[in-house]
């Protein structure tokens, strides 16, 4: 099913870092084709350049070769079409949780949508990640979770052609993940959008995903494998922890960590 | 349950005793130390001045203001009196008032002072915040301009006064100057020695700024100064006010140096003219002076801090 014109296509990405001893190169020939309104994870040991990927997809790097091809042209620079959910968050820390996503709504609807139009699509996105009741609050005030919602509606209220999610849950704890998790689903079964998130949380990977990357050890790090999850939605945590097929790719992808890709411990 | 009250009363009183009864006994112990070395200090102006002369002395230069004060208005309403039966026996006078021209008073200079520090400060953070901020967002121009910062930083205001004089006489000339040389002298003195910890904490606080953020502003495609305003002042605002504070301290303290070596009005002036009159009054009126210039120093500093409560986003930053 190999179709010409993916809608994204990360094309023989290639990345070198300078360093005082040469170059290192990180990543290797990452090739990658998503198709609209799919939902893709990457998975990996630590440091073996999955953000490296979405930082080129963000356009917050530049590959050293080979690129990265949105509905037909060249990315290469950051943009608000490729929004992006940072894993700490990243929220400014002196404006409200409506503040926030007001910054990013002014910037992309500039002229498009009116005051009150704008402040409907603020109050909208709020509402879809449950955070309307603290709106007004300070990220100082409210919890790591949350947080994460704000950065997640900031990411949502740009309209994006692809949401990037790097680690986005990763500083949670479980039960709060599991709680984000639902609303994303939720959202994702509502907006269709095309998602690509990095997380090392094989659960997480297998129950959100329609594909996983499974990506080798760095340096020269490329894709391995890349497993379909085949699983009706709207899936369901507590359902699917019985199910055989969930089971057989839960166990597909950690027979790719620890048993092909082993971390050798230092 | 009374228990529990006392317990809670305790705990309180010990709080309150702590906030205001150490202060108080530090000061206390101040002044009796003060007292007792004072007391043994001869010179040929007298024994130095402990706490009570000065306390006498701040009233009398409070009671020469009120006279002072008095003075000139009545001066004032001579004027008036005489222009009116002028005006009576003529109606085509022309009406002319002449200035007070009395000898500065203590609480006068204490305004002049005041006005020259400030202004001098204003003017320089005008100039530092901006060139603080392009100086943290750009690496060239740091190291273009950094140098030059780290060399003049150090100089002291009296290798500047020279200068400033020769040059303030050379470029104002005017026969109806809008503000006095003496007072642009203290000013553009102190504008040149108070420039510096705010550009550099500026730089510094600007240049810290977190990745994350910068990346949030790229992925918005944030104009440049959408980027200044809403992300990089915002984020060095803490470093910017701990560079102010430097700088209106250091103003503080250039002014009087300048004012004394230079002439010009003020409580520097003060101190000196009072130095070259050496009466038996002379060092208790220094010594008022010293606590006066302590005191505002203390007032300027604390007027920054509320300033920075104000204005900061971040209230648990704002500390001592």
């Amino acid at each position: 099913m190999m179709n010409q014109t993916a809608y994204l296509e990360i094309s023989q990405v290639s990345i070198a870092f300078p360093t005082p001893t040469g170059p290192f190169l990180a990543l290797n020939g990452v090739d990658l084709k998503i198709s609209k309104g799919e939902f893709v994870s990457l998975i990996g040991h630590s440091g073996c350049g999955k953000s490296t990927v979405l930082n080129i997809v963000a356009g917050l790097y530049q590959a050293t070769q080979g690129g990265v091809i949105l509905q037909g042209r060249e990315v290469t620079e950051p943009g608000p079409e490729r929004a992006v959910v940072f894993q700490n968050h990243s929220l400014l820390p002196w404006l409200t949780a409506y503040e926030n996503v007001e910054i990013a709504v002014k910037q992309v609807f500039k002229g498009k949508k009116s005051k009150s139009e704008m402040r409907e699509w603020i109050e909208h996105n709020m509402k879809l990640v449950h955070m309307d009741h603290a709106m007004h609050k300070r990220p100082d005030e409210i919890s790591g979770g949350m947080k994460q919602r704000v950065g997640i509606a900031r990411a949502l209220a740009m309209q994006p052609k692809v949401m990037l999610m790097d680690e986005p849950f990763g500083a949670l704890d479980a039960l709060t993940r599991a709680h984000l998790q639902d609303s994303l689903m939720e959202i994702q079964a509502d907006l269709k959008n095309t998602v690509i998130m990095i997380t090392h949380d094989v659960d997480e990977a297998v129950l959100l995903s329609d594909r996983i990357v499974m990506m080798t050890n760095g340096p020269a790090a490329t894709v391995g494998e890349i497993l379909t999850i085949d699983l009706p939605r709207p899936r369901d945590r507590l359902v699917l922890a019985d199910n055989p097929t969930y089971n057989h790719y839960r166990h597909e992808v950690l027979k790719f960590l620890y048993e092909k890709q082993r971390k050798v411990a230092h | 349950m009374s228990t529990g009250k006392f317990a809670l009363d305790g705990a309180l009183f010990r709080k309150m005793a702590k906030a205001i009864g150490l202060p108080v006994v530090g000061i206390a112990m101040f002044l009796v130390l003060w007292a007792v070395v004072a007391d043994h200090i001869h010179t040929s102006l007298g024994t130095f001045p402990g706490p009570e002369a000065v306390a006498v002395q701040s009233e009398n230069l409070y009671q020469d203001y009120q006279h002072a004060q008095e003075k000139k208005a009545q001066f004032y309403q001579m004027q008036e009196e005489r222009n009116a039966k002028l005006l009576a026996q003529n109606p085509n006078y022309k009406v002319v008032i002449y200035p007070y021209t009395g000898q500065p008073t203590f609480v006068s200079q204490i305004g002049t002072s005041l006005v020259t520090v400030l202004s001098g400060f204003i003017l320089a953070s005008l100039i530092a915040i901006p060139l603080g901020i392009a100086i943290g967002l750009s690496s060239s121009l740091h190291a273009a301009v950094n140098p030059i910062i780290q060399i003049l930083r150090p100089v002291s205001p009296l290798a500047w006064l020279p200068l400033v004089t020769i040059v303030v006489s050379a470029l104002y000339a005017s026969n109806d100057p809008m503000f006095s040389k003496s007072y642009l002298v203290s000013m553009i003195t102190v504008l040149l020695c108070c420039l510096w910890p705010t550009i550099i904490n500026t730089a510094v606080g600007v240049a810290a700024i977190s990745q994350d953020l910068t990346n949030v502003s790229r992925v918005l495609r944030l104009n440049w100064w959408t980027h200044v305003r809403k992300i990089v002042v915002p984020s060095a605002l803490p470093m910017m006010f701990t560079g102010l504070r430097l700088s209106l301290s250091i103003a503080w303290m250039v002014l009087i140096a300048a004012e004394m070596l230079a002439q010009n009005p003020g409580l520097g002036k003060f101190v000196w003219d009072e130095f070259q009159n050496g009466s038996s009054d002379s060092l208790s009126r220094i010594m008022v002076a010293v606590v006066v210039i302590g005191l505002i120093g203390f007032m300027l500093d604390r007027t920054m801090l509320l300033l920075q409560c104000w204005i900061s986003w971040d209230k648990k930053s704002v500390l001592r």
